[in-house]
């Protein structure tokens, strides 16, 4: 244990992917399933439930064969776990949620590509022990998993004016007259998807240099 | 003609109405990372163009022969050791297709540092990571829905390749339009905390919404094309339009 390079210890893993690395927010990563996904809050659940699975078991695996990894190679074996992991997800969604691995269609296999689970393997897994790189997991996954509950729910409401309209019907913005409000179609479109992170990220940019300046 | 057609409207289908980015949101992190300036944008996407042809070329023949369900090798080889029943290996296909997509992506990489020493500097680390841009998994993964036992729609070889270059090709535009527009945002007083990531997201958003303007295009070119026939043909235009935009038919 002494002679590795020391990191950051579990417990700052863990907070560090909430807040401070938040995969999408600070780190600008994982894009594609954060616009794709989010136009209903259950995609956007379902897809950060693939994640989590695949992002652990893929953090314990590469953790425990870290010391076999060659330099030149490892990119090539991170990605071979994934898609294994990633296939195991996908046959799981498919025989359990068959709507949502319906809907989110070609999104589950596009995971293997997300740009999160590689850097993670690459920056925490490869080079720390197997406690760290899950508490390193399961904190950036719910950094992601709030990111784009987040972007769903803005897009959802907006869009269908529901939240989780599919599974509980829960309705947001009455239909009932006097109609006040028309969905916004544009939402659940492409464009809706880009101006909705657009506008977060500069949101959350605001904040974050607003409380550096009160902080100092 | 009647081919002729099928491959035009797949062409214009690929490449604009679904375009990689601003439809299926593919391969953004390049789209992000590497439009900043025009000549960087143009070697990215024609590398991924490049790419996604070499990757797709692999792909069909590893699905076509080996993994789509009654695939012609598999079988041959489950007949020789007496299986009954129809083999299907489709569930190995994400392996196999992260190996195409690395083998191809390692073939570029040689060649540009060989001959384009300059451009190999520009990519920097972009480059090896073409291998995890979803473009060209997607593309695969598209082929794959239209190959083997029971696909609506099947797909020969030509029809993968032209579906792939269009891709990419869809993606080089998207990226060199946003090089431009970024190279002119650099004159213009962005917002601070807008400033990168947010301000490119927000222009992507109105491109998306310029480029669904495209929507339709296919059927009028159907009606030019094919003047005598009333109805579009079905086959090319609908190029999983459905059954990728999750959940564009939800309460």
């Amino acid at each position: 244990m002494s002679s590795e390079p020391t990191g950051p210890g579990p417990l700052d893993r863990f907070t560090g992917g909430i807040l401070r690395e938040n995969p999408i927010f600070r780190q600008i990563l994982g894009i594609c399933p954060s616009l794709a996904v989010t136009n209903t809050m259950e995609g956007a659940v379902t897809m950060a439930g693939a994640v989590l699975f695949v992002l652990v078991c893929s953090n314990v695996m590469i953790s425990l064969i870290r010391h076999l990894l060659k330099p030149h190679l490892r990119i090539l074996v991170f990605t071979l776990v994934i898609a294994a992991f990633v296939t195991v997800a996908d046959r799981i969604l498919a025989a359990f949620l068959y709507d949502m691995s319906k809907q989110l269609g070609p999104y589950i296999p596009l995971i293997i590509v997300n740009c999160i689970i590689i850097a993670r393997c690459e920056i925490c897994a490869a080079k720390q022990g197997v406690w760290t790189a899950v508490t390193d997991a399961v904190g950036q996954s719910l950094g992601f998993a709030l990111s784009i509950a987040a972007i769903a729910s803005i897009r959802e409401i907006l869009g269908f004016g529901t939240w989780f309209g599919q599974w509980f019907g829960w309705r947001v913005i009455p239909v009932a007259p006097p109609a006040v409000w028309s969905p916004w179609v544009v939402m659940i479109l492409p464009p809706g998807a880009f101006v909705t992170l657009g506008l977060l990220m500069g949101a959350i940019n605001h904040l974050v240099a607003r409380s550096r300046k009160a902080a100092a | 003609m009647d081919y002729l057609s099928t491959i035009v409207l797949l062409a214009v289908s690929t490449a604009l109405i679904n375009n990689m980015v601003f439809h299926f949101f593919v391969g953004n992190c390049p789209f992000i990372g590497v439009s900043r300036r025009v000549d960087t944008a143009f070697g990215m996407g024609a590398a991924v163009t490049f790419v996604t042809t070499i990757a797709s070329l692999l792909s069909w023949a590893m699905t076509y022969y080996v993994m789509a369900p009654g695939a012609k090798l598999t079988a041959w080889i489950a007949g020789l050791v007496g299986y009954q029943g129809t083999a299907d290996l489709s569930i190995l296909s994400y392996v196999v297709y992260i190996f195409a997509i690395a083998w191809a992506v390692q073939l570029v990489e040689m060649y540009v540092r060989k001959y384009f020493p300059p451009l190999y500097k520009a990519f920097g680390v972009f480059l090896p990571l073409i291998t995890t841009n979803c473009v060209i998994l997607f593309v695969c993964l598209e082929i794959m829905k239209h190959v083997g036992l029971g696909a609506p729609d099947p797909w020969g070889l030509d029809k993968a390749l032209i579906y792939a270059f269009f891709a990419g090709a869809g993606f080089l535009i998207a990226i060199v339009i946003m090089a431009g527009i970024r190279e002119e945002l650099d004159l213009c007083d962005v917002p601070k905390p807008l400033q990168g990531p947010g301000i490119t997201l927000i222009i992507a958003g109105i491109l998306s919404l310029s480029f669904m303007g495209f929507t339709g295009v296919d059927a009028s070119l159907a009606k030019i094309m094919h003047p005598k026939r009333a109805e579009p043909p079905p086959a090319a235009a609908a190029v999983s339009d459905e059954t990728a935009r999750p959940g564009a038919t939800s309460p």
